[in-house]
């Protein structure tokens, strides 16, 4: 047998794997167990994911050389629209949550299950019919208004499948809000005995603040999107200035969804690097209460920033410097959690495998990518800046840099506990690598391209800004390049991969502690808990010989 | 069937925490709701303030008959709502039904009187557009939301009585059990929580412009 029980640990039932509960199609349709609907979600996503990757590769071909030669402008319009609706609501929205969050909160926390299962099922459903009606929008002829949907544009003068994809947002945010009241009650409700509130990893914490903002902030995009179907569709004037109404009070509504979503996106990423760096560093982390009243802090306070979006729409300027203001406190919480992590690797035994990887180019990008969001919060800064492609950059290092490279992270790190199996450690580490070089290649030239002026959304450009788009051109093939290699070696170890046992990476964590893949229970006997998370050592036994100590959780009792 | 499915189901250990959590989903569902009215009633207060002569107008074109009488009909349904989530707790069966069968009734009037309101409204050119029957562009903006926000919640309102609808065809057939399920009393803060938008909703739509 050339299986490795990494830990010497037989496994702890003969229970079949979640993955052995049945093996038609139908069995996992209507199947009601987490584990098995994050699957369902993980294939979705990485649909998704490549379908708008599609369409930015032809984006990033057109914008070789500073002519119109391969769309015309209007077909560029449709691409990058149908990019960014794709890429924010059908991947990052629901990527790390409804994958990695659905497969890891009932097991981080010692449950069975969300606390409603069935409701599970029909958000997936939800997200699946709000995805194929974007896919009509596509199919029929596309959209040009840009992600954003601005009235009048997308209610008057477009002459695009406006409401098929507006209404393919609106279902997919239903989906959204079902995942956030499910993994909000789960919390509250379903923690094993002993895992108190200051005891849950801090995935959990992520998850839990993750969907507090689900639930309360996409209602309102719910609305705003079904004000402008109501308005477009049914010709009521609710935005139109020509009788009194007011397209800015759209782009209020929007943006208060709209900034929210950020970190809807990037807090769990931020619960995934807290689980990666500790175990690779094998350090307890850093501030473990300042790092949950961060993240519960920029859920918070993430409502109040929207405005920095609208700095030159028009808004009172009074409103401006208030929301500037506060889009400079948000960055406090986030620079604590850098700090934090920061913190966690001094001293600590680090390794590069390849979550680590990964999760080492989140903390460099998503600081790039926060401290450029510092220069936006600046009233003058951003005023020049507005519409370019510093903007562009800016936000793909938070959520392209930050989100999907943590969302690598997770995906490489509880593999083995998905599927029971090893992937070739070697190539993992080379496309992370490859994925970190390729990104700064793609995104950093375009920080530099839009100070000088580029704008955003334009198929032709000023000859002087070539060099900077060839640039950013040959980085997204290299990026392509890193985001296919997963793909293949990933689908390879669930064929031949060696088996991975409960706990490869020597882990805390009560996922840890059940098999892998998981049975359909989850867990034999429900566990208590009578730890902290993270109890790689003691602070007052810092390490300080080079070698790992094999100190695998509650075996050490 | 003779006997009713159990009620307990997995994730749940027990059924007081299922409970509990059901109860928990639902008001963290409403929070959400809250939000969705929330933003639409943002909207009417931005309007009203930038228009107040034109809501003024708007608001006495509206009928406060249909008004008044359908507030009192969905205020009536809460009353048999509540009594029925009681009675299925003291295991009172049939009166459960009943009460259920009582809200279901007194939701579809509200239906249908709303019905005969919207065609009266047809009528009288309230729907935005060319053929408008006030002068003041921004009435149109009054029944635009007028419009939208009944709709809204004649949806909600709808799906609500698919769901009492349901609890009664089960519970008549006593394909589940009324007595400790947890989805009486979800199904109930949601009824709640759609008569709740309408007292909110009626004096903004039918106390504009009348006092």
């Amino acid at each position: 047998m050339t299986d490795a029980t990494l830990n010497g640990e037989l496994p702890l039932s003969l229970e079949p794997s979640y993955l052995g509960a049945g093996h038609s199609l139908a069995s996992w349709l209507t199947s009601t167990d987490h584990k098995r609907i994050a699957i369902l979600y993980a294939i979705s996503i990485t649909f998704f994911f490549f379908l708008g990757g599609i369409a930015i590769s032809i984006v990033r071909v057109e914008l070789f050389t500073p002519e119109a030669d391969v769309v015309s402008a209007d077909t560029y319009n449709k691409l990058f629209t149908f990019h960014g609706i794709i890429m924010v609501w059908f991947f990052l929205v629901p990527s790390i949550p409804t994958t990695l969050g659905n497969f890891l909160l009932p097991l981080m926390i010692g449950a069975r299950d969300v606390a409603f299962p069935k409701l599970n099922l029909f958000s997936w459903y939800l997200n699946i019919t709000g995805g194929l009606f974007t896919m009509y929008a596509l199919i029929a002829g596309g959209v040009d208004t840009g992600w954003t949907f601005y009235t009048p544009f997308s209610t008057m003068f477009s002459n695009t499948h406006v409401i098929a994809a507006a209404m393919g947002v609106f279902i997919a945010g239903f989906s959204s809000i079902a995942a956030g009241v499910n993994f909000i009650a789960t919390t509250h409700m379903l923690r094993a005995p002993g895992m108190t509130w200051f005891r849950l990893p801090l995935f959990v914490w992520a998850m839990y603040a993750t969907s507090l903002v689900m639930v309360l902030a996409t209602p309102v995009l719910a609305v705003t999107l079904l004000l402008l179907i109501m308005e477009r569709w049914l010709h009521l004037p609710i935005f139109n200035p020509a009788l009194g109404g007011d397209p800015i009070l759209f782009q209020h509504l929007f943006w208060f969804y709209s900034h929210p979503a950020v970190y809807i996106m990037v807090l769990p990423a931020m619960g995934v690097v807290s689980e990666v760096i500790t175990c690779f560093a094998r350090r307890r982390v850093f501030g473990y209460d300042f790092m949950v009243y961060a993240m519960v802090g920029i859920a918070v306070i993430g409502f109040f920033v929207w405005g920095h979006h609208m700095f030159v729409s028009g808004q009172s300027a009074y409103a401006s410097i208030i929301f500037s203001f506060l889009s400079f406190i948000v960055a406090v919480p986030s620079a604590i959690k850098v700090f934090n992590w920061t913190a966690t690797l001094y001293r600590g035994q680090i390794s590069f495998e390849a979550p680590m990887m990964y999760a080492l180019g989140f903390l460099g990008l998503f600081t790039v990518g926060g401290l450029t969001g510092l220069f936006l919060a600046s009233i003058p800064v951003d005023v020049h800046v507005t519409d370019t492609y510093f903007v562009v950059a800016h936000f793909h290092y938070i959520m392209v840099g930050g989100s999907v490279s943590a969302y690598f992270a997770g995906l490489h790190y509880w593999w083995p506990k998905f599927t029971g199996r090893l992937y070739s450690e070697a190539w993992a580490r080379f496309a992370a690598i490859l994925m970190f070089f390729g990104f700064n290649f793609t995104f950093f030239p375009q920080f530099i391209a839009g100070y000088l002026g580029m704008p955003r959304r334009y198929h032709v450009y000023p000859p002087e800004f070539q060099v900077y788009n060839v640039m950013s051109s040959t980085g997204a093939v290299v990026l392509a390049a890193a985001y296919l290699l997963p793909l293949f070696y990933l689908t390879r170890s669930l064929i031949g991969g060696a088996r991975a046992g409960s706990n490869p990476w020597d882990a805390t964590g009560l996922e840890w502690q059940t098999t892998s893949p998981p049975p359909r229970e989850n867990f034999a006997v429900i566990p208590r808990v009578t730890q902290s998370p993270y109890d790689y050592h003691p602070v007052s036994e810092a390490p300080t010989s080079g070698r790992r100590k094999a100190h695998g959780g509650s075996d050490t009792e | 069937m003779s006997t009713a499915p159990r009620v307990l189901r997995e994730p749940w250990q027990e059924l007081s925490r299922q409970r509990q959590g059901a109860t928990f989903g639902i008001w963290v569902f409403l929070a959400s709701e809250a939000l969705f009215f929330g933003s639409l009633l943002l909207l009417y207060t931005v309007d009203r303030i930038s228009h107040p002569q034109a809501f003024i107008m708007a608001g006495r074109e509206t009928d406060i008959w249909y008004g008044t009488i359908n507030t009192a009909v969905l205020m009536t349904s809460s009353l048999t709502m509540a009594v029925a989530s009681q009675a299925a707790e003291a295991d009172m069966r049939r009166l459960t039904i009943w009460c259920l069968s009582a809200t279901v009734a007194l939701g579809m009037i509200f239906l249908v009187l709303k019905g005969f309101e919207y065609a009266e409204d047809f009528d009288k050119h309230l729907w935005p557009g060319i053929n408008f029957a006030l002068k003041d562009p921004a009435a149109q903006l009054f029944f635009s939301l007028y419009w939208t926000l009944t709709g809204v919640h004649a949806i909600h309102l709808t799906i609500g009585l698919g769901l009492i609808g349901r609890l009664i065809i089960m519970g008549g057939r006593r394909r589940i059990q009324l007595r400790e399920n947890p989805q009486v009393e979800v199904t109930a803060l949601y009824w709640h929580l759609v008569d709740v938008i309408w007292i909110i909703l009626y004096p903004l739509i039918y106390l504009m412009g009348r006092s």
